[in-house]
């Protein structure tokens, strides 16, 4: 077999351009047109209906206006019979009232729209959500992100070194922006499943990103002549098979997921497979370029006094 | 030896399968649909048990393995609609002072139940049922105290004869006196200083006047909304006993939330208007011998029937404070505190009445369907409300009370329930519903179906990929793999006790096609090693060896990550913490000493000339051509 032997970072600059055009995008996006956020952030009711036959949401659009729901919002979910319609915040009810009024407002909605359809219609549930609890959430996801990256910086800063951690971190950020930018720019919506989803993005970019450095670290410590560009071109190579197989199974499973888990898990995939493959890029071009624009160098990495003993052991 | 565990470490991992298997099994047998019927009254008899079969016999209703167990009387049904009809049956023959309740009765074996293994409980999403979030109100809890204390206060200040030039509440924690002289209010200082230990004082100047400010410090805020939650919570528990639901979920969510979980309730309607009722408590002095029957009502308190005179002493609203404590002699106690006003009626009323039995009356507002005739003649079915009242405390009244007195006598659980239904009945605060949603049981089927679906197609796909990927190897991994899903059954099913919604099976699913990370590094590691020149035996030794550091940084920073979700977290953001970690460590462990053992067992401890890893050669290396 001939070892490979790609030259990842000679297109180190025209990917580092890429990812920060990239990043120029979403961040601009995201103050521009921001993300179109779910009822789990901005509050409103939900109700659930379904259809014996298939229907046109541009009919049942009309007919919600002309009975005074003009704001309602009207989306299929699952297949063409069963929709979904979103309605905001009703100023005019109390705030206490609101969960009762929306079961209320479910049978009426129900009622409209069988009136003059000849398809049954089933109510198959009507939800209120507030947005406290979303935000809350979303607070607490934010909050637990940037403690999260702290506690990572402090812990490659002892495991590897400080030059790592903010290859790791920066890659990080990198997957968080763009996949947030790739759901302001579609317009996809933003819930609780996708918050849900950025938080294993982190995980998930964080291993590949591990890996890559470990590989680093190891090359830099074994391998007596070459610079660091070579050397970290050998780790991305070595590591490269591995970065491949591991990206292409969490794909199978999350295309499992997109293809047969339902309407319920749909965003939760869609998200996490836009974070995969955008983590498995950061992980060969992001971190790895952070690393040799800090000028990393082998007595970065140089044990202290004696030897590592988990290393110790090649023969 | 090379790659030969010793025998210990084999069955330490043939021991740890062992288990997952057995405590994951229980998830294999599915519940009988059943209907549970508890008396309100006291326990579940024979005679009741013959009750409920010749109703369900004249019904011609196909149930079986009908028995009493510790909660009360169980039916087991053959399907959905038998349960159904056996429930309305079960309803009309035992009438209102029993609770009828749809439920799942497990079927599996006794001797699973005996070790502990249990099945993993299903999310609402997964099921069907209504979910609701409520907020209670703390502001008001609060509030409400300090308006206690401000009557409290003017009563103590007329009885001490000390003069305010103005009493009032500034904001809901701080209350101010002003006072026309410095000994004016020293005096009110000392007066009161005694009575609120809870309240901070602090002497200031404003203009002419001598102020003294209360405040409620933050400890005294906090422990207040500990007891206005747990307060509504034993309120929200015994409203919901009354919708006849089987496993409901009553759970605090963060300071001021609990979340209430109704499996199969489809009428959220119904639901909300039982759960925002509020209870209240009545105090009764017991009724003298040869009193009129027209006095006084009869009730059962531990199986004694007591009559309980009509009088009302006073009612829960007076109540400011309860708590269940020790006395001085390290015994049970139930420390009842009332407002000023309270306090008088509650004297005026003992101090002539020493010696006799005082009761507690909880009277609570439940539903239930009756079934009636519209103008047509057609049946419909309608709620009707009524009052419910229980007898929660019955004790001798030994001296003459007043603002504070307590309930000795009981034990350390009766002092704790006692305390928390008086509670209920007098502290809890207003609630809001902040989120309501309704899952239909075809949905929560549905869901669940796709959900497993997923898990299969995605387990069957990765499996294939790495048997064609690993040949030998890619078997092992995939032998780990099961046994890593199975290890995260078994231990969200019985260790700790999980309950399993959509997102759960979602983050199941991605263990899975993360969990073979592990072992891709020490293959691609493996088979380095070989491409290099090393000996099969050797190859395998170092890959195992040299992967290891690059897993554990890999799996502990994840690890931190789900550390800090899991702190900081709650709810979904929580439990996604907890699938992530228990995957991390049982992942780990499968991928690395499961793997290993089986790598062990097929090529250890013989003299191997090629190893079954696929892409590489395995020719001895100085016939290498590259």
């Amino acid at each position: 077999m001939t070892k490979m032997n790609f030259n990842f970072m000679g297109y180190r600059r025209i990917t580092a351009l890429v990812s920060s055009v990239f990043v120029l995008i979403s961040v601009i996006s995201l103050f521009a047109r921001g993300l179109d956020l779910g009822l789990d952030f901005t509050s409103g009711t939900s109700v659930r209906l379904s259809f014996a036959q298939s229907v046109n949401i541009n009919d049942i659009n009309s007919k919600l206006a002309s009975a005074g729901y003009e704001e309602a919002v009207v989306v299929s979910f699952g297949s063409d019979r069963d929709i979904r319609v979103i309605l905001g915040v009703d100023e005019s009810i109390e705030q206490e009232d609101q969960a009762s009024q929306a079961v209320e407002v479910g049978e009426r909605i129900a009622a409209l729209l069988q009136s003059d359809n000849q398809s049954e219609v089933v109510l198959l549930g009507s939800d209120y959500v507030s947005a406290k609890v979303g935000t809350e959430l979303a607070e607490q996801g934010g909050l637990g992100m940037l403690v999260a990256l702290a506690i990572i910086t402090v812990y490659i800063a002892i495991r590897f070194q400080f030059k790592f951690s903010v290859g790791a971190v920066v890659a990080l950020g990198h997957d968080l922006v763009i996949t947030l930018g790739i759901f302001s720019l579609t317009g996809m919506e933003f819930n609780l499943n996708t918050l849900a989803a950025m938080l294993a993005i982190i995980g998930y970019s964080l291993n590949d990103t591990i890996v890559v450095s470990d590989r680093i670290r190891e090359n830099f410590r074994r391998m007596r002549k070459g610079s660091p560009l070579e050397m970290v071109n050998a780790s991305l190579n070595q590591t490269f098979s591995r970065t491949i197989v591991t990206s292409f199974t969490t794909l199978l499973v999350l295309f499992s997921i997109l293809l047969v888990g339902g309407d319920s898990t749909e965003g939760f995939a869609i998200a996490l497979i836009i974070g995969v493959l955008i983590g498995t890029y950061s992980s060969i071009y992001v971190a790895s370029n952070v690393i040799l624009l800090m000028n990393v160098t082998r007595e970065d990495l140089m044990l202290p006094i004696k030897e590592d003993p988990e290393l110790d052991d090649i023969p | 030896m090379l790659n030969k565990y010793p025998m210990w470490k084999n069955l330490l991992v043939l021991l740890i399968v062992l288990l997952g298997f057995v405590y994951a099994i229980p998830n294999l047998y599915p519940d009988d649909e059943a209907v549970q019927v508890n008396s309100e009254l006291g326990l579940i008899t024979e005679i009741d048990l013959e009750r409920a079969t010749t109703a369900l016999e004249a019904a011609q209703l196909d149930f079986f393995g009908a028995n009493i167990n510790d909660n009360g009387l169980l039916l087991r049904f053959s399907s959905v609609e038998e349960q159904l009809r056996g429930k309305t049956a079960l309803e009309e023959a035992f009438g209102q002072n029993y609770i009828v309740a749809l439920n799942l009765a497990p079927t599996t074996p006794n001797w699973l139940q005996a070790i502990g293994a249990g099945k993993m409980n299903l999310g609402l999403d997964l099921q069907g049922g209504v979910h609701f979030l409520m907020e209670v109100d703390m502001e008001s809890a609060v509030e409400r105290r300090m308006r206690d204390n401000l009557s409290n206060i003017r009563t103590i200040l007329r009885e001490e004869r000390i003069r305010s030039r103005g009493l009032t509440l500034n904001t809901s924690t701080h209350l101010q006196a002003r006072f026309a002289s410095a000994s004016e209010r020293s005096e009110a200082r000392s007066a009161l200083v005694t009575n609120f230990p809870d309240l901070q004082f602090q002497n200031n100047e404003q203009g002419d006047f001598f102020v003294l400010d209360l405040r409620l410090p933050e400890e005294a805020i906090v422990q207040i909304q500990r007891d206005t939650l747990a307060a509504n919570r034993t309120t929200l528990l015994n409203r919901v006993d009354a919708l006849g639901v089987s496993e409901p979920t009553v759970q605090q969510q963060g300071a001021d939330r609990i979340v209430v979980e109704l499996p199969g309730v489809q009428d959220p309607a119904q639901a909300i208007r039982i759960l925002q009722r509020i209870a209240t408590l009545e105090f009764h002095l017991e009724a003298g011998l040869g009193a009129s029957s027209l006095s006084y009502e009869v009730f059962d308190y531990l199986g004694q029937q007591i009559s309980v005179d009509n009088d009302v002493i006073l009612q829960g609203d007076r109540i400011s404070n309860v708590r269940s404590s020790l006395d001085q002699n390290g015994l049970p106690q139930v420390q009842i505190s009332l407002d000023a006003q309270g306090g008088n009626q509650m004297n005026r009323v003992t101090r002539d009445n020493v010696g006799r039995l005082m009761d507690i009356l909880l009277i609570e507002t439940k539903s239930r369907n009756v079934e009636s005739f519209d103008e047509s003649g057609n049946p419909v079915e309608q709620a009707e409300f009524y009052e419910e009242k229980r007898l929660i405390s019955h004790a001798r009244i030994n001296s003459a009370l007043g603002r504070q007195f307590v309930i000795t006598g009981l034990s350390t659980r009766e002092a704790n329930d006692l305390s928390l239904l008086i509670s209920s009945g007098s502290l809890a605060a207003p609630m809001t519903i902040v989120e309501q949603s309704v899952i239909g049981p075809s949905m929560g089927q549905d869901n669940l179906n796709k959900g497993l679906l997923g898990v299969q197609v995605a387990a069957f796909a990765v499996i294939l990929f790495m048997i064609g990927y690993y040949r030998i190897f890619g078997l092992a991994a995939n032998l780990a793999l099961v046994m890593n899903i199975l290890l995260i059954f078994a231990i969200m099913s019985s260790i700790i006790p999980a309950t399993l919604t959509l997102p759960g099976i979602v983050g199941i699913v991605l263990t899975v096609g993360m969990a073979v990370d592990a072992n891709v590094l020490i293959f691609t590691r493996v088979r380095e090693e070989i491409a290099d020149g090393s000996p099969p035996q050797r190859a395998i030794d170092s890959g195992y060896d040299r992967a290891f550091t690059t897993i554990l940084d890999a799996n502990l920073t994840t690890f931190l990550v789900a550390m800090v979700l899991f702190a900081i977290g709650s709810g979904p953001v929580k439990g996604f913490a907890i699938t992530l970690m228990i995957g991390i460590i049982t992942s780990v462990f499968t991928a690395v000493v499961g793997t290993r053992a089986l790598v062990n067992v097929i090529y250890g401890g013989r003299n191997v000339k090629q190893l079954s890893i696929g892409g590489v050669s395995t020719l001895p290396a100085e016939q290498k051509i590259s």
